[in-house]
């Protein structure tokens, strides 16, 4: 599967991330070359393997439902660049 | 030409646990902003989600509630968009391997048949938090505090047929996870969403129109008005020779339109992929046997028992049984009153509902008792009172006056049953309407109901109806 400048384009969108207009068809290429190593293991037969969800062989511990962690709103927003009212202000979002 | 209207639902539902579905935060609805999110639901570096157990357990008990298959190994995927209530940059959702998959609900129609809805799968996700537009110096607000809060997502298939049946399978629904006390089902806090996707075809044909999907329904009203509104909007636009365009609509309250809102990603812009912070969730039989211990009685075996057991009308047994809370008020109210299922059926529909709905109250916090009723129903059946002095009793109970039988008491409201004080009533309405008991001895005879409301006022309303009528029966037909 071929990767086109405006698949680049289009992931770079949905990632927020910007890139130069020069480097876009290096990025085809290279996430070309990826997915080509990628499809070779579509040569193999795994009808009979599991999916794998994650690598280590364990499952999910589940926690007790009970509320443990107290409000140290103060200290979290310490660290935020606007804050008002007790609210994390950031640049106006209109949808 | 012939339409036929095709109609699938999402419904949101929060999760009634203390704590978030990945971290130990609280949950309380309506906290100070930004009280109730740990560095989990804010999304700092170097923190990991937990999975809640109580989270999975109401999951699980929804799912053997609607016959679902329960997997025995399901996954946590990763929902990326940006947004700036989801501060992680993805929402921690399923996708392909969902916790319940497969299940079904049946709704009553208004023609009185009952139609299976198929339950396409139930999966675990996080809340997001919410955002403030209001003016602060022209940015933009965020709480948090909802954010992890654990979502349940129902999916319907795509099996309802009008904006009615539609309704009827959210109401449904809504009762049932209050019924299984796993969500509150408190729609203006937003405990329970409902977003539509809805379609038309030709009559006949197999193959879907092109669907919008609408955007938080969230009363049982909205739902049938905005679905009403948006399946004429797509046949006029199909019959006027236009195409509908998949799309995400929101509905406009105030207008009662449907309004584009965008149009619609398609899933795989979302990039979903497994989460790592999580492990597969291996749920074991014995796990869901316990689960499958703690069902309550569901809504439909209720409303069955109670036409069987009590002799009720379908139609009162589905009232009583509406909610948990109602049925359970009902039942301890008919023990109460000493087994009269039909009289009090008839009191809960009628001055029971109306009094507390007229006062706006939840009926927890109704001031009758179900025993104070059953006990006042008591004192019907035994002829203490009759069912008229019956409802100015419940009215003082209702008021705070006290149970039945010190209303009872102190108003002097028991019924005169005593033939010779309702006789010598009697003989004095006859003596005093000489001219009446002329006209009703010539063949007037509905001057007899005059005869009876001269008796009763006489009573101040206490004689027992029935001696009053015989009594006057036998002297004034008596030459």
């Amino acid at each position: 599967m071929a990767i086109e400048t405006a698949d680049v384009e289009g992931i770079a969108h949905l990632a927020r991330i910007e890139i130069d207009e020069q480097a876009r068809a290096g990025y085809a290429r290279d996430l070309s070359g990826i997915l080509s190593f990628v499809e070779q293991m579509n040569a193999v037969d795994t009808s009979e393997v599991e999916p794998m969800a994650h690598p280590l062989d364990a499952t999910q511990r589940l926690r007790p439902d009970e509320a443990t962690e107290p409000d140290r709103r103060d200290r979290y927003q310490a660290g935020a660049p606007a804050v008002e009212a007790g609210l994390y202000l950031v640049p106006r979002v209109v949808e | 030409m012939n339409w036929e209207t095709v109609i699938g639902l999402e419904i949101h539902t929060q999760l009634a646990t203390q704590s978030k579905i990945f971290s130990g935060a609280p949950t309380a609805y309506g906290a100070e902003p930004n009280t109730q999110a740990c560095p989990v639901d804010l999304g700092l570096p170097g923190v990991l989600p937990v999975l809640n157990r109580e989270a999975v357990r109401m999951a699980v008990k929804f799912g053997l509630a609607v016959e679902a298959r329960i997997a025995p190994r399901s996954e946590f995927a990763r929902k990326n968009y940006f947004y700036q209530d989801l501060p992680k940059g993805y929402q921690i959702s399923q996708y392909d391997w969902p916790l319940v998959e497969g299940g079904h609900l049946d709704i009553d129609l208004e023609d009185g048949s009952r139609k299976r809805i198929g339950i396409t799968r139930a999966h675990l996700e996080e809340d997001a938090g919410k955002s403030l537009h209001e003016d602060f110096h022209g940015m933009t607000g965020v709480d948090l505090n909802r954010a992890g809060t654990p979502l349940m997502e129902i999916v319907s298939e795509p099996d309802l047929r009008s904006p009615a049946e539609a309704a009827a399978y959210m109401k449904k629904l809504h009762a049932l996870v209050r019924y299984l006390e796993i969500c509150d089902g408190n729609m203006q806090e937003g405990s329970f969403r409902c977003d539509a996707n809805v379609s038309v075809r030709p009559a006949g044909s197999e193959a879907f129109g092109t669907r919008t999907e609408l955007k938080n329904l969230n009363s049982f009203r909205f739902v049938e008005r905005a679905l009403a509104y948006e399946v004429e909007r797509q046949i006029d636009l199909l019959e006027s020779g236009g195409q509908v365009v998949q799309e995400t609509r929101l509905y406009d309250v105030d207008q009662g339109v449907t309004r584009t809102m965008r149009t619609k990603e398609e899933a795989d812009d979302y990039r979903y992929f497994p989460e790592p912070d999580l492990l597969p969730v291996e749920i074991g039989a014995d796990f869901v046997a316990d689960v499958r211990e703690t069902l309550p009685e569901l809504p439909d075996e209720k409303r069955r028992r109670f036409i069987e057991e009590y002799g009720l009308p379908a139609y009162d047994a589905g009232v009583l049984t509406a909610t948990r809370e109602l049925a359970e008020f009902y039942e301890s109210a008919v023990t109460e009153s000493g087994g009269y299922a039909k009289r009090t059926a008839n009191w809960i529909m009628s001055e029971f509902l109306a009094y507390l709905n007229k006062d706006s109250l939840e009926l927890a916090d109704s001031p009758v008792t179900p025993e104070m009723l059953g006990t006042l129903i008591a004192r019907i059946e035994d002829e203490t009172v009759s069912g008229r002095v019956a409802k100015d009793v419940f009215e003082a109970m209702w008021s705070g006056e006290g149970g039945p039988d010190e209303v009872i008491e102190r108003k002097g409201l028991k019924q005169v049953t005593d033939t010779a004080a309702i006789e010598a009533m009697v003989d004095e309405a006859i003596a005093n309407n000489p001219q009446q008991l002329e006209q009703y001895r010539a063949g007037k005879e509905k001057l007899f109901g005059f005869f009876v409301g001269q008796v009763m006022k006489a009573s101040g309303g206490k004689a027992n109806p029935q001696l009053v009528n015989e009594l006057l029966k036998r002297k004034l037909d008596e030459s």
